[in-house]
């Protein structure tokens, strides 16, 4: 199976390039048992997320299509959205329609930023080197069409988060897709239908958490702490549940102590980490100019030749499709969870604010990486994943592995935090809101880090993206029945601009 | 008695009583009212997490509520010198909703109170009464 290659070339390749051996002394003892107690389930159902039919020579995972095709769909049925309203959204973000009374509340800014930082992490810095690596430079080009795409995507699941989101007495409130599942499909005549898809998204939200916003980050965190520790010789090699352990304490004491100061300090950090990586690869690619338009020429050749790619055409376009989707998460429905917070009486505008999160995600940030990759020359090098990063940005800055290994073990570190807040609302969905039940979920969530972090990366990442894929199905077909909802919403809304009803009070 | 207020910025410690007190003997001398202003320093651009999403209208509503107990022992002075007194609450950057407010109340002046810290912060970053000096439309007066 084409996508079983995929992960076992990353799960060799992440492992330091002068020290493959590690891949061997990792798997002893504990950490081995824990492996093979996991791996047989997640095999399992990675292997039905991941059907695939053959097309052109190449398997083709049918779930990518469903992305992409929903993705498409979304961007015609709302005309281009993504590139007519792009100044509008700049625009919200801006604060230039925000009320001063509202002063206090979640403004645009902050919704977008904290799902920014969900959804910004290892995808943009492994994700893309995977997906060169094997669909070559023209994997690129399919990846920044899929996010162009998935604006279109985030902007329609958006919108319904804000305008069926559950607003409590208390003034908490509480949004995403489980909510306009069940209410958005009982408006449309369709309660029964409605109660499963949103039962059905919560129960892979709460899989998507553990897997691809927890054990995967919590693997590939380790495997970059044991590359700067020494490799082979690390004192942690082979001791992944010692690292799962320390990181399970610290998420726990954030999750589940209420700790904020650690939460605190990481949300400075991050972004900081965000702008020190782009600036990094702005420098780079400004300082190789000349070299970006040869560069551009190979990822517009390799999009349509496939040249040198396994799978042609359609290898490179998968990777570049599949990378851009586990990357964004356009139609995956988790970001609708953190835009639902922001206070607006429009929800279309947050739609309209969500729809920058694939650009910058994937258009920008996950571009730049790969622009950096090709120009470094480091493509042919042998390495994906990380590692192969590392190397293309080292080839300019020789201290920049360091900075990177912090970088992922942060970015990790926040994904994790987002998804145990995404991963505890569809288990309350499920079981309802309490103490106890919510210790129950945070406590499963620390013991997953302990097991990510001890497992090889191939079962990991089988396990993480088949979950959070899985979120997709649900929420799509949610999704078709609900986007006459959202044209309506955005009727309304433009008609109150036109009328002067809302304007700009900047 | 003018229809222009003197416009004092209020957050419930020492130096915004002793703002106050010196405020009613100059409201009380000119025959003017005073309008107090309680700005909760917020950024629409400051970094929260999901849990703080969810929660911030709560918060802001008790904030908003725990401000506006803070004012009333303020309000409750000046009423008992029978000064016509007014009062808000808003979130902001202090500095330029106050020259702000100054300006759409027609504030005949500003008057804030001074911590009296000379520390580092304080000097790198300034200070409010620094930013109102600065910035200020009216005449400011700083209560030490």
């Amino acid at each position: 199976m084409f996508w079983k290659k995929t992960a076992a070339a990353s799960a060799v390749a992440m492992m330091s390039a002068t020290l493959p051996q590690i891949a061997l002394a990792q798997e002893v003892g504990l950490d081995e048992r824990i492996n093979q107690a996991i791996a047989p389930i997640s095999n399992v159902i990675a292997g039905t997320m991941f059907y695939s039919v053959p097309i052109a020579g190449t398997e083709f995972p049918l779930i990518v299509g469903w992305l992409v095709v929903a993705a498409t769909i979304f961007t015609l049925y709302f005309g281009f959205v993504q590139f007519r309203r792009f100044g509008h959204a700049i625009a919200l973000v801006k604060g230039d329609y925000s009320h001063p009374e509202d002063a206090g509340e979640v403004s645009h800014f902050q919704a977008l930023a904290t799902a920014l930082s969900g959804t910004v992490g290892l995808g943009n810095i492994a994700g893309v080197a995977v997906a060169v690596s094997i669909g070559g430079p023209g994997a690129t080009f399919w990846m920044i069409l899929a996010g162009l795409l998935g604006m279109a995507s985030k902007f329609t699941e958006c919108t319904l988060g804000v305008k069926y989101r559950n607003e409590y007495d208390d003034g908490r409130v509480s949004g995403g897709p489980m909510y306009y599942l069940s209410k958005g499909m009982a408006e449309k005549g369709k309660p029964v239908l409605g109660k499963v898809l949103a039962v059905v998204f919560s129960i892979c939200c709460i899989g998507g958490a553990v897997g691809g916003g927890n054990m995967f980050q919590a693997n590939q965190a380790f495997q970059q702490v044991v590359n700067v520790t020494g490799g082979e010789n690390s004192f942690l090699a082979g001791s992944g549940w010692l690292f799962g352990l320390v990181m399970a304490i610290i998420v726990g004491v954030v999750i589940i102590g209420g700790i904020k100061s650690i939460a605190k300090v990481t949300e400075k950090i991050v972004p900081l980490m965000a702008v020190i990586y782009v600036t990094a690869g702005m420098i780079i690619i400004l300082s190789n100019i000349t070299m970006v338009g040869d560069a551009f020429a190979q990822i517009f050749v390799g999009a349509f030749t496939g040249a040198g790619v396994a799978g042609g055409v359609i290898g490179a376009l998968i990777q570049g499709f599949k990378r851009a989707a586990f990357s964004n998460e356009a139609g995956i429905g988790s970001a609708a969870i953190a835009h639902a917070a922001v206070r607006t009486k429009e929800p279309v505008t947050e739609g309209y604010v969500a729809l920058l999160e694939p650009f910058i995600d994937t258009v920008v940030i996950c571009t730049m990486t790969a622009l950096v990759i090709t120009i470094s020359g480091e493509l042919n090098s042998g390495l994906t994943g990380v590692e192969l990063t590392s190397a293309a940005f080292a080839s300019a800055f020789t201290w920049f592995p360091l900075i990177l290994a912090l970088a992922v073990v942060l970015f990790a570190f926040s994904t994790m935090l987002s998804w145990s807040y995404y991963g505890l609302k569809s288990w309350t969905y499920l079981v309802g809101e309490g103490k106890g039940k919510e210790i129950i979920f945070k406590l499963f969530f620390c013991l997953c880090v302990i097991v990510g972090a001890s497992m090889s990366l191939g079962p990991v990442i089988d396990f993480s993206d088949s979950m959070i894929f899985a979120m997709a199905i649900p929420n799509i077909i949610g999704l078709y029945f609900l986007m006459p909802v959202v044209r309506g919403e955005v009727k309304q809304y433009w008609a109150k601009i036109e009328s002067g009803e809302i304007k700009k009070v900047k | 008695m003018t229809d222009q207020p003197i416009l004092v910025g209020y957050d419930g410690t020492d130096a915004a009583r002793r703002a106050v007190e010196f405020a009613g003997k100059r409201a009380t001398a000119e025959g003017c009212a005073i309008h107090l202003v309680y700005v909760l320093e917020w950024s629409p651009y400051s970094f929260l997490s999901t849990q703080e999403l969810e929660e911030r209208h709560q918060r802001r509503t008790e904030e908003l509520s725990r401000a506006e107990e803070t004012l009333k022992p303020a309000l409750d002075a000046l009423n008992k010198l029978k000064i016509p007194v007014t009062s808000e609450v808003r979130y902001g950057h202090s500095g330029e909703l106050i020259c702000k407010i100054a300006e759409d109340k027609g504030a005949c002046q500003i008057i804030v109170g001074r911590k009296g810290g000379s520390t580092l912060s304080a000097r790198l970053l300034g200070s409010l009464p620094l930013t109102l000096v600065q910035a200020s439309p009216v005449p400011v007066t700083v209560v030490p």
